[in-house]
């Protein structure tokens, strides 16, 4: 009777407290501690968009084995169960503090996030798909980096985005990055980084080679906080670290600075 | 005698293969290099400069290793630090303003893995250099003469026409990194490259390049005499080229946008 009673707990692996995990919902998977939870890609867009705005497109693509790759099918087979997802990223349309926008969100219980063709294609749609309807992009990033088991072709997913990126920043439309943990390898150095704004949530490990290959091939003692997003930014590559309790009431800020009126008013002068 | 995808990473990756250095003095003229990203420092696995092909000038950039241990390590083995790829991207948009094709070798087990290389931002670097090349406004030509190491080669080949000579390989990964991260066990590297699909035949396979060079002939003066005439033809068709950054658009948009279509008719 008891038993039944008692709460589900996590425990932080940053205080090592237990935590109820009701708790830890209601303060959107954050501990008191400041550590921030891994969360899904839906929860991460029902933290971020108004009420039922968020549309999601192309989510029936999913992911072949091109290459024949030994152990990828059952891989597949494995990551759609225990995300309940079908790729490793959501993408759609949503509004942010009644601001519209385009939305991708990347899946970490989805093999870590990896960028195979579909995460790519679906990526490179969305941009095409914003530059057509002049909208920004937000995009959330959790990433081990390119999908090892689509070989080249997922080598070439990070020239693809890059392009769709650069098509729709010289369009003059605003893409936004919020990079969580851990965002690596190719997706680090692809469309993760190629923002007008980087902001990244506390705590987030942010690199492009691994910390622990680093560790191995230099043999040195890695720096504190190496690859943190407070090391990111004390080097320049991320404009500001937001706490997630904060992020809509931010990034809806930044929309609408962003935002077609701000611009016309621009022109106008 | 059949030779095995991981024989063929052995070949690419031995050092008494042309680097790219032979390549630039055997196919150009008047080689003059250009040091320095304007930013940090001058990074030697990138070397960059201007040349003549047949008379035209070019841009040409490459990724060299060196073949002495003492060559080695003054290129970094050829792991380029973010200087290297912000050099590069210096040269290209420099070769952009006066209307020189760009010409690329590339020879890299990948970028620099290191505490600075990460601290002065080397994914950023990649990302930029990426972004920049798919909408760099004149001819591009990169070729894979050795290791094709994931993204850190790919910075210098978002290009109109990616050749590869035939013992070179291009690879998201390392076979070694690749057998000990998914079966743990880096000894298996062998059966791995087999399974990446990484060699020149495979990435004519699966069209990411258009063009396998035979090695019959390779350090050979009728090589590079080959090569040169090959990469004027080249020059001289994509110059001619009114539609060059979108037909750049449509080579990289194509990957994996097909098997989509399977599923999703």
């Amino acid at each position: 009777m008891h038993q039944d009673e008692s709460e589900p707990e996590r425990t932080c692996p940053n205080c090592h407290k237990s935590i109820a995990v009701s708790r830890l919902w209601a303060n959107q998977n954050t501990c008191p501690c400041g550590y921030h939870f891994r969360i899904s890609a839906r929860q991460r867009i029902r933290l971020l968009t108004d009420r039922h705005s968020f549309r999601e497109l192309d989510g029936d693509l999913q992911a072949r084995d091109p290459l024949e790759f030994a152990g990828y099918e059952a891989k597949l087979e494995t990551a759609r169960i225990s995300s309940n997802e079908a790729e490793a990223v959501l993408c759609g349309t949503a509004s942010i503090l009644g601001q519209p926008c385009c939305l991708f969100a990347m899946e970490p219980a989805f093999m870590m996030g990896s960028m195979g063709t579909v995460v790519g294609e679906k990526i490179t749609r969305l941009f095409e798909y914003a530059l057509a309807h002049r909208l920004p992009v937000v995009g959330c990033t959790v990433s081990g980096g390119a999908r090892m088991q689509e070989g080249l072709l997922s080598l070439m997913q990070m020239a693809k985005t890059s392009a769709a990126v650069r098509r729709h920043s010289d369009a003059g439309l605003f893409y936004l990055t919020l990079l969580t943990d851990p965002t690596a390898g190719g997706v680090t150095a692809s469309f993760a980084m190629e923002g007008d704004i980087l902001l990244a949530e506390p705590g987030a490990t942010i690199g492009f080679a691994g910390a622990r290959v680093i560790e191995q091939t230099t043999r040195r003692q890695l720096p504190k906080g190496f690859q943190k997003a407070e090391f990111l930014q004390e080097h320049g590559f991320v404009d500001a670290i937001v706490p997630r309790k904060a992020l809509r009431e931010t990034i809806g800020m930044l929309l609408q600075i962003h935002g077609e009126e701000g611009r016309h008013e621009n022109h106008a002068v | 005698m059949k030779i095995t995808p991981y024989e063929r990473v052995k070949t690419a990756r031995d050092s008494k293969r042309p680097t790219a250095m032979d390549y630039i003095t055997h196919v150009f003229t008047d080689f003059f290099e250009l040091h320095g990203d304007r930013r940090y420092g001058d990074d030697r696995a990138v070397v960059g400069g201007v040349a003549r092909l047949e008379g035209r000038p070019v841009t040409v950039l490459a990724t060299e290793k060196g073949h002495t241990t003492r060559e080695h390590m003054a290129r970094g083995f050829g792991s380029p630090e973010p200087e290297g790829y912000r050099k590069a991207l210096r040269l290209m948009k420099q070769a952009e303003k006066f209307h020189r094709p760009v010409i690329c070798f590339i020879d890299t087990a990948g970028a620099c893995c290191g505490v600075g290389a990460e601290e002065r931002g080397q994914g950023q670097a990649i990302a930029e250099n990426l972004m920049e090349l798919s909408a760099l406004n004149t001819p591009v030509i990169s070729i894979l003469i050795g290791e094709g190491g994931s993204g850190g080669a790919l910075a210098l080949a978002v290009a109109d026409r990616v050749w590869m000579l035939e013992n070179a390989v291009y690879s998201v990964i390392s076979p070694e990194g690749c057998a000990s991260i998914l079966w743990k066990d880096a000894k298996k590297a062998e059966e791995m490259a087999a399974n990446l699909k990484l060699t020149a035949k495979d990435a004519l396979t699966l069209s990411v390049i258009e063009h396998m060079i035979a090695e019959t002939d390779l350090g050979q003066p009728s090589f590079y005499d080959r090569l040169r005439a090959e990469l004027s033809a080249e020059l001289e068709q994509l110059s001619a080229d009114s539609q060059l950054l979108q037909h750049r658009y449509e080579r990289f948009r194509r990957f994996g946008a097909e098997q989509e279509r399977e599923i999703n008719p």
